[in-house]
């Protein structure tokens, strides 16, 4: 019964993401425009290919990504505040980005080869770097709690030392701000491709160790008993959660909400198994992050809002109409 | 009762009186007022001879009438010209030492109107003007004020060189180069530098179009596809900004990438172009000198 549920609601995010798409491939810089008349023009057909599709399919990909990685880390921390950036990769991806901001920018021209990389590289060493370094400091993945207090100390440092590089160079403070707040708008093909490689591969690994969650809701105690191998899988968890994160975070920057929002938006409607939960809020948030990455675009075009703050104020508009209504209903608190 | 009132307004009276004896003279001698941009009205005895600026423009226009010598600190970001390097720097315009800037004891601290610095530096008896240049007009206006305040005459004849400058690096241009049409970039978000920012308003002089309309405000956040749609004939562009730039999807077919009309410019240039001061001749002829070299030639 909630098997079939959770099947209808997949079915149903899906169809979202369909239409959703469709809308995003006809908004664009001027506004809402048919599709059908970019063909007659070869610029316009090259934006809605180059620029437009990919940028659409790419904010899905990410969302899918943090939706995933949110999903994930409630799991594994049994906490429902916990979210992709915990483990330090959003202070690590920051610091990354502000670290090849002004190394890289120095002498544009003597390492083109590391620009191609660029800042893409930069966030996504940054954030695996922070999760290692919260991962060193909590000796390992065993204590719950030491690793969500690790998560926060280097955070809270990598964050500062971020700070300490901007103060130096104040004029790179507009493009830091762009990545802090996400940004959809330069994501092309091989990006896209990237995400989604990148997607299937963590999908299936979070799919396969997704019992050692259900194991986990019951308490580490009883999942021990279980015999599930627990630091092994917790590894192959972190391991999926780091991945996902710094892949989406590299592509889009720190996109805000989406891996908070995701998984209780799916709770909201279903009780399912964690591997179910995974794969419906990584749809939910494929679905979160390219809404909000067409209202970005469309709300004050040709000029686009930061694509973070949309994410906050629908996920987060959503999830407390959601409280809401829940208290309303039962007539009581 | 009637007695203690009496006393008290015979006070009043009293100390009106000397108050108006101590001002009157000061007044007449060579009180300075001026009005900044807060609209508060600064009152001083005399023209300032220790000077703090906390703001790089501000810094280049107290230079710029000659007046260097009367800085005795900066803020970090000030770093022309050269000569300014050399003096204590208090620490960012938004977040000066409150301490350094006191220990300097300057005559009056110049800053930006948008730092919270200045009532904390009120308050502890120090006079502050706040000033803010951001457009042509502004620069003009300020140098003016920044003239009466250190008691500098020629700030007119100071302001008509920088204004023949541009003048003149707009004629410079040939007629051909006249229409193109530029997308400034000032950072990667992609921010472009509209029409009615500082650098737009020179483009605007040196008679370029700015494929950002001054609608959009003075530096909006553009959708990249707005850029590629209208597929300008020049980029100018900070050379670390310029980094990946080709690489974005759908960019490399524009065509000034394409054909690499690109001027770019280093962090020193970038700083000329973007600071609201008086070296923007020299940015209008930078970017003359550009236009020129990589405009299409009919």
């Amino acid at each position: 019964m909630m098997n079939q549920r959770a099947s209808a609601i997949g079915l149903v995010l899906l169809l979202i993401a369909a239409v959703l798409a469709l809308v995003g491939a006809g908004v664009g810089s001027t506004g809402f425009e048919g599709v059908l008349h970019a063909m007659d023009e070869p610029v316009a057909l090259q934006i809605l290919w180059d620029i437009r599709l990919p940028r659409t399919l790419g904010a899905w990909v990410a969302g899918a990504l943090l939706g995933l990685a949110g999903a994930v880390a409630q799991g594994l921390f049994r906490n429902p505040l916990a979210d992709p950036y915990l483990l330090g990769s959003a202070s690590g991806a920051s610091l990354g980005v502000a670290l090849s901001l002004v190394l890289f920018g120095v002498s544009p021209f003597a390492t083109q080869w590391l620009l191609r990389l660029g800042l893409t590289a930069g966030a996504f060493a940054g954030a695996v770097a922070g999760v290692l370094l919260t991962l060193t400091l909590a000796r390992g993945v065993q204590h719950t709690l030491r690793l969500l207090l690790a998560g926060v100390i280097v955070g809270v440092v990598l964050g500062a030392a971020k700070e300490l590089i901007m103060l130096a160079r104040p004029d790179f403070l507009q493009s830091m701000q762009s990545f802090m707040l996400g940004s959809t708008g330069y994501v092309g093909w091989s990006a896209c491709n990237i995400m989604l490689g990148t997607w299937m591969l963590c999908m299936a690994v979070a799919w396969a160790l997704s019992p050692v969650l259900d194991g986990l809701a019951l308490g580490e105690a009883t999942a021990a008993s279980l015999g599930l191998p627990l630091a092994r899988l917790r590894r192959g968890l972190v391991a999926v959660l780091a991945l996902a994160t710094g892949t989406a975070v590299a592509q889009t920057g720190l996109v805000a909400f989406v891996g908070l929002a995701a998984p209780h938006l799916v709770r909201s409607v279903v009780k399912t198994s964690h591997g179910r939960l995974i794969l419906l809020s990584s749809l939910m948030g494929g679905a979160l992050l390219m809404a909000a990455d067409i209202l970005a675009r469309w709300v004050i075009a040709p000029q686009e809002l930061p694509v973070g703050v949309l994410t906050a104020v629908l996920g987060g508009g959503y999830l407390l109409w959601l409280m809401h209504r829940r208290v309303t209903a039962r007539g009581l608190l | 009762m009637i007695l203690t009132t009496m006393r008290l307004s015979d006070g009043l009276v009293a100390l009106i009186a000397i108050l108006l004896s101590v001002c009157a003279p000061a007044g007449s001698a060579q009180a300075l007022q001026v009005t900044d941009d807060r609209g508060v009205t600064v009152t001083l005895p005399a023209p300032p001879l220790r000077v703090v600026s906390l703001l790089p423009s501000l810094t280049e226009l107290v230079c710029a009438l000659d007046q260097c010598q009367r800085l005795v600190g900066v803020d970090r970001y000030s770093n022309f010209p050269a000569s300014v390097r050399a003096l204590p720097q208090v620490g960012g315009g938004l977040d000066p030492s409150i301490e350094a800037v006191v220990a300097l004891k300057p005559d009056v601290v110049l800053m930006a109107t948008s730092s919270r610095a200045g009532e904390r530096l009120q308050a502890l008896g120090i006079k502050v003007v706040a000033l803010e240049p951001k457009t042509h007009a502004d620069v003009r206006r300020v140098l003016e004020k920044v003239g009466a305040l250190l008691g500098v005459d020629d700030a007119q004849r100071v302001w008509r060189v920088i204004d023949a400058g541009v003048s003149a690096a707009a004629q410079s241009l040939p007629p051909a180069a006249r229409n193109t049409r530029v997308y400034f970039e000032v950072n990667n978000g992609p921010y472009a530098a509209g029409e009615s920012s500082f650098i737009g308003e020179t483009l605007t002089r040196l008679g370029v179009k700015n494929i950002v309309p001054a609608k959009l405000g003075p530096f909006p956040k553009l959708n990249p596809e707005f850029v590629v749609r209208a597929n300008p004939d020049l980029v100018m562009v900070g050379d670390y900004n310029y980094v990946g730039m080709e690489q974005r999807p759908g960019w490399s077919g524009m065509r000034a990438l394409r054909e690499k009309r690109v001027c770019l410019f280093n962090r020193d240039e970038a700083d000329m172009l973007v600071r609201a001061g008086p070296r923007m001749a020299d940015g209008a002829r930078l970017m003359a000198r550009c236009i020129a070299d990589k405009a299409r030639t009919p």
